[in-house]
Parts: structure tokens; sequence; C-alpha cells
């Protein structure tokens, strides 16, 4: 009986954490003339599905750029910070204390003071508002995360399997490649799933190196949107709705990797 | 070993890359010639905006640690229970903090719009007056806050929760057989066990929420009259925000930022140095 009770507690505080993500899905579905409606519907009973055509007539270009982004970062980042993890784990330069440490201060570096320096070398080299620079530039919040995970996985892993590959005459690299990576799926999933979320929700270097592009990510869409019509919320919260889908799926597929993704940097030492 | 070389130079050049780039930061204004010194800073320091933004900044990252730690305390402990479907809500409660800010952050700005959201409806329904959340100057840095407070709860969660997974159960009954009650063994018992997690949990939120920008910029643009204006807003209005791009101040105030965070941290290192002792 006190079991049952605590759950109806829990439900109570999660339904209570998650309204604000029921209202975006309310007024997603809410007409425009009900939208200013007092008191507001709490259920989109009368509902539309205009919002959603918005989003099918005018986002589809945003959401496939942040997909390629977010694809993009991935590999980029994957193919940065699996190496250098392994390294840092298995072959222990000099100095990897100091570089992990810096590696953990990296993380702490806010977007903003990134995307100027970014700003400045893009206009240099021309690659502002390419799909390529924010690429790069939304690994560089990825990759420290990714090689602390990485080294912090790898360092698990029996050396007597790499030995055995390298008695074995494989190089260095093979070894990497074929008996490594194999067994990090489970560290190269959890970074997968951040690098791409980080990507998908990042706004900060988006607005700044990609503000004027012609491939924008579906953030810079929202804010768009924002912007120019203040009357259209539907519209605005579907974009919303289907922004938020990839955590949601994310989520569910791969409830363990995110849980262990959040609590890596924190609890590990 | 040429791949030690290989796989070595690889974060290094990263490494290498970021310190270039806070350079190039400070350069870029002045065509990259004729140094500065510190007049940046000066500047900074000398602006009407400065006071007020590092004092909005410090209220804003102590308001949110305060609730986002104990509110998120509070909820590991529930959670603790192991009652049915309590693995499926912990996850559920994930979500704010997976959505992109832009999305919450939108999301709450029309559930704070003045005429037609719903928190104010809620407010009417209990025969309270309206409150302009998001253009009155006084309550713009409170909407914020709550934002980012509820953005902030679910790392606090997990990281307490898997902390409180480390208590050994038999301490606590051990407690309990000697007659402390609820309240006193997690104040005694379970509270000084978890220090180091709540110390860590503490630093990174602090970290975290110091750089806070997308919220605070998409709520409100750091307005009305600069009300919510942080660093991380400033310097970003600074550098992007107007036509006269000032990247030189805008990166000073960038860097103090990051400064701050380092004395942070550097703090807490001699702490725990302090504990271990």
């Amino acid at each position: 009986m006190r079991r049952a009770l605590t759950t109806v507690a829990g439900l109570v505080l999660t339904a209570a954490m998650l309204f604000p993500v029921y209202w975006m899905i309310n007024v997603s579905f809410t007409k425009d003339t009900d939208m200013r409606a007092d008191p507001p519907h709490l259920f989109p009973s009368d509902g539309t599905l205009e919002g959603y055509r918005a989003v099918l007539d005018q986002q589809l270009p945003y959401l496939g750029t942040s997909l390629l982004v977010g694809l993009g970062t991935v590999a980029v980042t994957l193919a940065l910070a699996a190496p250098a993890g392994y390294s840092l784990a298995k072959l222990r330069p000099r100095g990897g204390g100091v570089l992990s440490f810096i590696l953990l201060i990296a993380q702490m570096i806010p977007g903003i003071i990134m995307a100027m320096g970014f700003y400045a070398i893009y206009l240099r080299a021309g690659i502002l508002n390419s799909v390529a620079g924010l690429i790069l530039a939304d690994s560089t919040i990825a990759v420290p995360f990714g090689v602390l995970i990485f080294a912090a996985f790898m360092s698990g892993i029996p050396e007597e399997l790499t030995n055995a590959a390298l008695i074995d005459g494989a190089s260095r690299w093979r070894t990497f490649v074929s008996v490594i990576l194999p067994v990090s799926r489970n560290a190269i999933v959890t970074v997968s799933l951040f690098a791409f979320l980080w990507a998908w929700s990042d706004f900060v270097f988006a607005a700044t190196l990609d503000g004027g592009g012609e491939h924008q990510p579906i953030t810079l869409g929202i804010y768009h949107y924002i912007g120019n019509n203040n009357q259209q919320w539907n519209a605005i919260m579907a974009t919303a709705v289907v922004a938020s889908i990839p955590a949601t799926l994310l989520l569910i597929l791969a409830q363990r990797y995110v849980a262990a993704g959040v609590t890596a940097g924190a609890v590990k030492d | 070993m040429i791949y030690l070389g290989a796989f070595y130079a690889y974060p290094l050049y990263r490494n290498l890359d970021l310190s270039l780039r806070s350079y190039t930061v400070r350069s870029f204004v002045h065509g990259g010639a004729p140094f500065a010194g510190l007049d940046n800073y000066r500047t900074v320091f000398a602006d009407p905006t400065f006071w007020p933004a590092l004092t909005r900044t410090v209220v804003f990252t102590v308001v949110c640690l305060a609730f986002q730690f104990s509110i998120g305390m509070a909820l590991a402990l529930f959670f603790r229970r192991h009652f049915p479907l309590s693995a499926t809500l912990r996850a559920v409660f994930l979500v704010p903090w997976l959505l992109p800010l832009i999305v919450s952050a939108s999301s709450w700005s029309w559930m704070l719009n003045s005429e037609s959201g719903v928190v104010n409806a809620a407010l009417r329904a209990l025969g309270a007056g309206p409150v302009n959340w998001l253009t009155d100057p006084r309550w713009a840095l409170v909407s914020v806050i709550i934002a980012n407070i509820w953005i902030g709860i679910p790392f606090n969660l997990v990281v307490l929760y898997s902390g409180l997974q480390a208590v050994p159960p038999e301490i606590h009954e051990a407690a309990a057989l000697d007659g402390a009650s609820g309240w006193q063994r997690f104040r005694w018992v379970t509270f000084p066990l978890l220090r180091p997690v709540s110390a860590i949990t503490i630093l990174l939120g602090l970290v975290y929420t110091l750089k806070v920008f997308d919220i605070i910029w998409i709520m409100t643009r750091g307005g009305p009259a600069d009300a919510s204006t942080t660093l991380a807003t400033w310097s970003y209005r600074l550098g992007f925000g107007s036509l006269l791009p000032r990247f030189g101040p805008g990166a000073a105030v960038g860097n103090l930022l990051i400064v701050m965070a380092l004395v942070c941290g550097l703090v807490y290192i001699r702490v725990q140095r302090g504990q271990a002792r």
C-alpha cells in the first residue's frame, strides 16, 4: 500500500516536472483563434494540425541541415576522440595526467568564447556560414568529453587482449582498429549519442557562425520563427516538438547509455 | 611507436588550437598587429553595465545552484525508495535536460507570456494578479532563473542518485536501530557520506550555470533594460549583438568568465586536498 502511494507521488512529481513539455505539445495542436483563450485550453480537444503543416512546408531544410551537422559532428568526434582516448589509456604518453586535466578544463570554457574565436578564424579562412565549419565547431563541444569517456573505458580493457594481438604481429593501429574498437562499443555509443545531441541542440555556434548561411540548423529555424511572427505559436511549438524528437528517441532507445554519460564525468573519481 | 606520436598529437593539437584561438580573439579586432594590452579589460571594468551584470551573474548562479541542488537531492532521496515504476520515472525526468535549450526556452517564454501564458492564467485562477514575467525588469531575472532551475534538476538528480547508490544500506539500518529519525539519518549519516559527490555536482553545476547563455538570450535577450543581462549574454551582445561588433571587450568579458570558473575549480581542488589529509 505504501509502495503504491509512493508510486502515485512519483507520478505526480514527474507530471509536474514534465508540464512544460506537455504544454509545448498542447500548444502545438492549438488553433490560432484559441491561442489567447482565457482560461487556456488544457487539452487540444478541438485541435489542428496547422502547426505541423507549417513545419513540413517551411522547416524541412532546417531539419535536414541539423541532421547532417549532427552526423558530421559524430563522425569527426569519433575520429578524433577514440584514438586520443586510446593513447591516453594504453600508450600512457608523458604528461597524460596534465592532458586529462586540460580536457576537463576545456569543457568549462563558455561556448561564446569559442564562438568568437571561431568567428575570427572562419572569417579569415572563408568558411563562415558553411556546414563544414559548423560541424568542426560543434565537435569541439564533444571531443574533450569523448576523449575522457574513451580513456576511462579503454583503461578497463585487459592488457592481455592487446598484447596477444601485438605478439601476433599486428601493428598498434591494427590492434586499435580490430581489437580495441570492437570491445569499446558501449563507449562509442555513449559518445556518439552525446555528440549528436549537442550538435543538434547547439544554438550559440549556429547563431554566430552560420547566421547568414544558406543551410541553417533547426535551432535557428525556431529562433527566426520567434523573431518573425509572434502570433503563430502553434507552428513554433510544433517545430519545437519535432526538434525534440531525437532527444526523446535516444532516451527511449539508449537509456542506459544516457545515464552512463551523465554520471561519467562526475562520479568516476 | 610512431603511432604514439600520432595519437598523442591529436589531443595536443586540439589544445594548441584552443590556446591559439583565444589569442586570435584578442588580436582579431586590431587586425592582428597592435597589441592592446589590458585596454579591453579596462574598457569592460569602466563600463556601467559591468558591475550590475556581475552581480546578476552571481545571483543567477547562486540561486539556480541552491534550488537545483536541493530539489535534485530531495528527488534523489525520494527515488531511492525503489517503488514500482521508479526506474522509468527517473528516466523520464531526464527529458528536460536532453531537450534542445531553444525548445525549453521558447516553451517557457510562451508559458510565461503576460497575456496568454498558462502561468498567469493559473495565478488568476488563484486570485493573484498577473505578472509581466518577461517584460517587467523586476521579474525578468526571476523568470530565467526558474527556467534554468527546471533544466538543471535532472542532472543533479541523476548524479546525486548514483552517489546515493554508493552509500551502503547497512549504515542506515544501524542508525535506525540506534533510534535516529529519518531527518537525523540524512543529516548525520547520508549527507556527510555524500559530501564528495555533492561537491563535484555543485562544481559542475557552477561551471554550467556560469556560462548559461542560450536560455537568457532566447527568453529575454538580456532585457528589458539589461534586467537579466549576465556576463555571458553581455559578452555575446558586445561581440555579435549589434552592427558594430566589439570583439575585444566581448572576449575580455568571456575571459573573465573562464577565470571565474577556474578559480572555483582551484578552490574545489584545494578543499578536496584539505579533506584528504
